[in-house]
């Protein structure tokens, strides 16, 4: 990756910028800003100049801390980072222009695997959208079966959270113990839609299918094994000498510079805004009709969200256990014949059947023409869907706001003044996952 | 809701007079504040349609006077398959649009404002000016779609590599299943079986 | 001059087999966790389905330590490079793992944005199918490589071969009955 230092005046394909995509101007003494006239030097890789004292290193895209393909470049003075610019597109797989090629029945397959480490979520928007400009109501057991596999999903992310946080931090063990609790998660899944991961479960309309007998020991078992395990991390890691010293003060961001970024989560959460989308009053699962509370602290730091993560497993261990109490019966997906289509067996008695099958399968159903914007919380922050239909039956846009990608807009605020060492602990803390940010 | 059937509240009134002026607070008073603009409700979600000129401007008098503080979302769309689209009256339909999706932390609303964006000349003002969490969203849309956001502080690819040629989401630039590539002679036995 | 080259006598042939045997049960990871499958391969390397049993739980980060690139998840056209580089940073004897479909052909994202099967780029030795595999198709995976290295067939077939590839390709595992480990098809 290192080239030779070279005059960048009008070499650049696009002209309309200073720096390059994936360039970071080393700034001559006395200048300050980018685009300022005085330096003409564009560095990459590890060449520095003698008169300079910063530093340009890069870091990623494969690093073991990087939380998949995040590639930094850093400006260093010694261990402190001046400037930090993120890199992303090493996951850029298409999906926003493959989604335009699938069905509204085959978007799932293709959403979910953005944000891969909460599934239901990109599921449940996607569906919502679709729904909503569709004008169907999905009967209350499906929003119900939706929110509890969301909320197990907030479990099971904010595990995955927990161990990559304490491994990149230097509580390796934390890695071990956080799958432990997360399989569990995952085997209730296995058993209610088939797979670990990427279900494809929630889709317009309802979910594929009802829950399995006996889903409410198995979650209750889960529930208990989570919540054991929970008390087990907060022992290890909340009053730990060790993680107090590398995450309070670190990484600090203020409520100002998280809103004006459009950061939302458990990131602007600890800056003391209150920001829950489960709390709204438009929220398509019905968060209304459980008990739980939405976490939030002041300072803004490392600590203070992994803190905010750690008890949102809580309050979802809540929510769940009250989903299994109140869970009511009926269809777990709306009986209209033109989105669901009719079960296998019926195939082989009604003709009717066989063809909405057929043409629900081949061609896919029709979504009226019109454009929505619905958001839901997911364990990053605000996953949002815009959806734009032109009456066929495939959309003519399906753009999904990815909250990692905001979030990792503010990267740059929270690394300035940093330590090379905390670098790793901040962009931990962020919990980016790189299939949303990248799409 | 009132029990005294003589007063009629904003729901009411909305359903009475399904012609006035939207019963959305923020639509109406960007309607007053800025009469070349077109607002609509797009499933009952309120939407805008600006002129590229105002569209900087009204970005920062939605932050400033009305409380949207937060910018969600703004992508771009190509509507080149879907020219005959509906649209509200006083809006002309151009091959592009770039949409904002706006919040508001202090009351909770949302809403949308959409520009629309000449094949032409597809060049739109940045919103970086009152939002700078519109950095990347504007690269990204610069990146699929070509769309150039003037005023922005570093408008380059994100998404893509550097180099690459062509912006993918447009409707007529790379399609979508690309056919599978032919290995010849030399091929493994696993690619041989795969008929590659 | 390398082990494989040496006219096969008795003693050769035990250093030779202690070689492969070592080989085998001490395959290094490096981490090149790209998607959804990174989480899966970490699932592999967690507690329940423990990779530490067949020696494999240290993943490196510096390709330089690591034996056995498995390449888990997409790769899209920038990463394609990066690919390469770390892949030619390895020190031989070293393996590739296309795990997962987007890894081995592309997957579900047959578009401009992913190259269409990381074979095209690495010479890749055995296919994971799955998406994303769970840990106990990657480990059948894994163990299918352990027999290759065990009887020699990988490194028998980069000498002869002009790709370098072993071309294995397995079933997905999950749930159905362990299927013996497919012989390669094909010339020697």
């Amino acid at each position: 990756m290192t080239r030779d230092v070279e005059a960048r005046e009008g070499e650049r394909l696009e002209h309309l910028t200073d720096e390059g995509a994936q360039e970071m101007r080393v700034r001559a003494p006395g200048h300050d800003a980018p685009g300022d006239g005085g330096t003409e030097m564009v560095l990459t890789g590890q060449q520095w100049p003698e008169t300079e004292e910063t530093m340009i290193v890069n870091m990623g895209p494969q690093h073991p801390s990087t939380h998949g393909v995040l590639r930094l470049m850093l400006e260093l003075d010694g261990e402190t980072i001046l400037r930090c610019k993120p890199i992303i597109g090493y996951l850029h797989t298409g999906m926003e222009k493959t989604g335009e090629e699938l069905t509204y029945a085959q978007g799932g397959t293709n959403v979910t695997r953005m944000d891969y480490a909460s599934p239901f979520h990109n599921e449940t928007v996607f569906a919502v959208a679709a729904e909503h400009l569709l004008g169907i109501e999905v009967p209350p057991r499906a929003r119900w079966i939706r929110m509890l596999l969301c909320e197990l999903n907030r479990i099971s992310s904010h595990l995955l959270f927990l161990a990559t946080n304490g491994m990149d931090i230097g509580a390796v063990s934390m890695m071990i113990y956080g799958w432990r609790e997360r399989e569990e998660v995952l085997r209730f899944f296995e058993a209610v839609t088939g797979l670990r991961m990427n279900h494809n479960f929630i889709r317009v309309g309802g979910t594929a299918a009802d829950l399995p007998d006996g889903w409410e020991d198995d979650v209750t078992r889960v529930c208990d094994l989570v919540m054991d395990g929970v008390f087990d991390y907060d022992g290890l890691l909340t009053e730990n000498p060790i993680w107090i010293e590398r995450t309070v003060g670190v990484g600090v961001i203020t409520a100002e510079e998280a809103k004006a970024l459009g950061v939302t989560g458990p990131i602007l959460r600890s800056t003391g805004v209150p920001r829950d989308l489960r709390r709204s009053p438009d929220s398509p699962l019905p968060y209304g009709e459980v008990d739980f509370d939405v976490i939030y602290t002041q300072n803004g730091d490392c600590f203070d969200r992994y803190r905010i993560r750690l008890s949102e497993i809580v309050e979802s261990v809540k929510i769940v256990r009250q989903c299994v109490e109140k869970m009511p019966l009926g269809d777990y997906r709306v009986q209209d014949l033109k989105v669901t289509p009719p079960p296998r067996k019926r195939i082989d008695e009604s003709m009717e059947a066989l063809i909405h099958h057929f043409k629900l399968f081949t061609e896919g159903f029709k979504v009226p023409a019109g454009e929505t914007y619905q958001a839901v919380e997911s364990p990053r922050g605000e996953l949002g869907c815009y959806l734009v239909s032109d009456g066929t039956s495939r959309p003519c846009r399906m753009h999904v706001r990815a909250p990692s990608f905001y979030n990792l807009q503010a990267l740059p605020t929270m690394l300035r003044g940093a330590l090379v060492a905390d670098s790793v602990a901040i962009i931990s803390s962020v919990d980016p996952i790189m299939g949303d940010v990248d799409r | 809701m009132a029990d005294d059937d003589t007063t009629l509240d904003a729901a009411d009134e909305a359903r009475e007079n399904v012609n006035e002026p939207p019963a959305d607070p923020v639509l109406a008073a960007a309607a007053a504040a800025f009469p070349e603009a077109v607002a609509h409700e797009s499933a009952g979600q309120p939407v805008i349609f600006l002129a590229r000129d105002a569209w900087a401007d009204f970005a920062r008098w939605l932050h400033d006077d009305q409380g949207f503080d937060v910018l969600s979302d703004l992508c771009g769309v190509d509507h080149l398959l879907n020219a005959g689209r509906a649209v509200p009256a006083g809006v002309t339909p151009e091959r592009f649009e770039v949409v904002a999706n706006l919040t508001s932390f202090v009351h909770g609303g949302r809403l949308r404002a959409i520009c629309e964006v000449p094949a032409a000349d597809p060049v739109v003002p940045t919103l970086t000016g009152t939002y700078p969490g519109a950095d990347w969203p504007e690269r990204e849309t610069f990146d699929l779609f070509g769309i150039r956001f003037d005023g922005h502080p570093d408008l380059t690819r994100i998404l893509l590599p550097e180099d690459w040629q062509g912006h993918p989401l447009r409707k007529d630039d790379a399609p979508a299943r690309v056919p599978v590539m032919f290995k010849g002679p030399g091929a493994t036995p696993f690619q041989q079986a795969r008929g590659r | 001059m390398s082990f494989e080259s040496l006219p096969a006598n008795f003693l050769t042939t035990r250093i030779e087999d202690l070689v492969k045997w070592s080989r085998r049960n001490s395959v290094w990871p490096a981490t090149f966790g790209l998607a959804c499958c990174a989480i899966e391969m970490m699932a592999t390397g967690a507690a329940h389905y423990d990779l530490a049993r067949y020696g494999m739980e240290v993943f490196r980060a510096s390709p330089r330590q690591a034996d056995l690139m498995i390449v888990a998840g997409r790769v899209s056209q920038k990463m394609a490079p990066v690919l390469r580089q770390v892949y030619d940073q390895m020190v031989e004897p070293k393996w590739v793992i296309s795990m997962g479909v987007c890894a081995s052909t592309g997957g579900m994202f047959n578009n401009y944005a992913l190259v269409q099967g990381v074979d095209q780029i690495v010479p890749v030795d055995v296919y994971v199918p799955g998406c994303p595999p769970g840990p106990e198709t990657l480990m059948h995976g894994i163990l299918t490589l352990h027999e290759q290295i065990r009887t020699g067939e990988i490194l028998q077939r980069r000498v002869t071969s002009p790709t370098g590839g072993a071309a294995l390709s397995i079933d997905a595992l999950d749930g159905a009955p362990e299927p013996e480990p497919t012989a390669p098809s094909g010339a020697r």
